[in-house]
């Protein structure tokens, strides 16, 4: 039984070896660059989401900011609420029925469903990981002047990074495995491969154990790697001392202002 | 002849029907050293974080050189750049190391170039004695190295004012002073600074000002000799006996 396995997958992988690749390939590149695209957006949602506004401000800008966390959330809500691979089919058919757009190119819908798919998740762990930083490195942001955008980008983002990679790995490999709803708009993925060949030469157990031991191989392969730059991201567990003497000579090239400088002279003016 | 870095003027601040500050009044002139004393819950902390808006008043004005700073037509940003505060937990930021911590702020809000933010760092750092800690991450410092580095880091924007919120109450003893001797030092290069502290005694050797706080009003106010030897008010009289001979 299982040396006929075996042949029937090394006849499978002499006649269609390359096939099954280009779909292992596409399945790989959809994957990495949907999360990629989903992280930015679900960042994105992160920042504008948390900008905050008191009662003490215009209406205008407590309109404009109502509305966006009311957007956003919509946003998340129909996009996780509802299965990836109707929403293939949703903007697939649903664009050219409205505006007249159909795309020539299935890899610009592939892309465009899975990341804005993703992106509403990561709009959800982004949220979560920027509430799990304690408010003192907010404070600590605001207290040497850095606004809503400066406080993020360079201090809550990176340490939300770190935080919520776990969860950026999970959404990853979601989507390796998930990619395979988009044979239903006729992209070739490595699932769309076992559909396509299995159907032609009828041998659908062979194949389906290709894909399976494919598959797990990305996923195994995408964990180690993911393992990796969490920890690099973790920074190095030791420091070094520096010796001052050095450090002195350097900082001996700074010159102390006598004066505190005017306020608000145009250096600290945004 | 000095002129009023700080003026604030009828402060007072409620957290929902709670008043923390009662019309507060009180100016901070160059140089000046304030110590802010009083018991735990009289508002003295949430004053600090009120001149620096963190916390929004319910009414009141605080004038930075004559300008009022709570109106909105003052950019908060460039504010708080010159009126730096070092916080009770240190709140150094986790993702970036002891120089990092020190260039950020240097480098995003003032502008200064990378080179320069460097040195500028470097230098305060060896002020408070941290500078052969350049390349530590906040978590791997103890709690008087940080307070040190986040010391460092408030004077590396060259702040006009240094408001101290509580630095030494989150010590272990025998880090407190390490954290003092530094501030000593700044209160010798004539650093405007406004201290929130249960240290009696820096503020009656140190501080060139005593502000006494109760139940969310200045209670008395005045030279530290004068505060700590002869007291008009019963209220202080009571909390530094508490306090000095507890």
């Amino acid at each position: 039984m299982i040396g006929q396995l075996f042949t029937d997958i090394g006849s499978l992988w002499n006649k269609y070896g390359t096939v099954y690749l280009t779909g292992i390939l596409n399945t790989l590149i959809l994957a990495v660059t949907a999360t990629l695209i989903g992280c930015i957006i679900g960042f994105f949602c992160g920042i504008l989401q948390t900008i905050p506004y008191s009662s003490k401000d215009n209406v205008v800008k407590r309109f404009v900011l109502k509305l966006l966390r009311i957007i956003i959330r919509a946003y998340v809500e129909i996009f996780r609420g509802t299965p990836m691979i109707l929403q293939a089919v949703f903007i697939y058919y649903g664009l050219p029925y409205f505006f007249g757009i159909s795309f020539k190119d299935i890899w610009t819908v592939s892309i465009i469903v899975v990341s804005v798919n993703t992106g509403a998740y990561m709009a959800e762990s982004v949220r979560g990981g920027i509430m799990s930083i304690d408010r003192g490195q907010f404070e600590g942001a605001k207290a040497i002047g850095m606004n809503h955008w400066q406080t993020m980008l360079h201090i809550v983002l990176p340490q939300t990074l770190r935080n919520i990679m776990p969860q950026i790995g999970n959404n990853y490999i979601i989507n390796v495995k998930d990619t395979s709803v988009m044979f239903i708009i006729g992209f070739n993925d490595f699932f769309a491969v076992h559909k396509m060949v299995s159907g032609a030469v009828f041998k659908y157990f062979p194949s389906a154990f290709m894909e399976m031991a494919g598959y797990l191989f990305l996923t195994l392969v995408s964990s180690f790697l993911l393992r990796k730059f969490e920890k690099k991201l973790a920074g190095k567990p030791n420091y070094e001392l520096v010796n001052t003497d050095q450090l002195v000579m350097t900082a001996g090239n700074y010159n102390i202002p006598t004066e505190g400088g005017a306020p608000f002279d145009e250096k600290s003016r945004e | 002849m000095s002129e009023h870095i700080l003026e604030i003027r009828h402060l007072s601040k409620a957290f929902g029907s709670h008043a923390v500050l009662k019309d507060i009044d009180f100016t901070v002139d160059k140089g000046d050293v304030t110590s802010i004393i009083g018991a735990s819950g009289s508002g003295k902390s949430t004053l600090l974080r009120c001149i620096n808006l963190l916390e929004t008043l319910t009414t009141g004005e605080i004038l930075y050189h004559g300008q009022d700073v709570t109106k909105g037509k003052i950019n908060a940003s460039a504010y708080r750049a010159k009126v730096g505060m070092v916080f009770q937990n240190f709140n150094l930021f986790n993702n970036l190391t002891v120089l990092g911590n020190c260039m950020i702020g240097q480098q995003k809000v003032a502008k200064v170039p990378k080179e320069e933010a460097k040195q500028r760092a470097i230098y305060y750092l060896n002020k408070v004695g941290m500078a052969p800690y350049i390349n530590a991450r906040p978590d791997q410092i103890s709690g008087g190295q940080k307070q040190r580095v986040a010391i460092a880091r408030a004077l590396a924007m060259e702040p006009e004012v240094l408001l101290f919120d509580e630095p030494t109450s989150a010590l272990d003893p025998e880090m407190v002073g390490e954290v003092l001797d530094v501030m000593k030092s700044l209160a010798s290069d004539r650093m405007t600074m406004l201290v929130v502290t249960h240290e009696m005694a820096f503020a009656r050797d140190v501080s060139t000002h005593v502000v006494y706080m109760a139940d969310g009003v200045i209670e008395e106010e005045g030279e530290p000799a004068k505060i700590f030897t002869n007291p008009e008010s019963l209220r202080t009289r009571e909390f530094l006996k508490r306090i000095l001979n507890g």
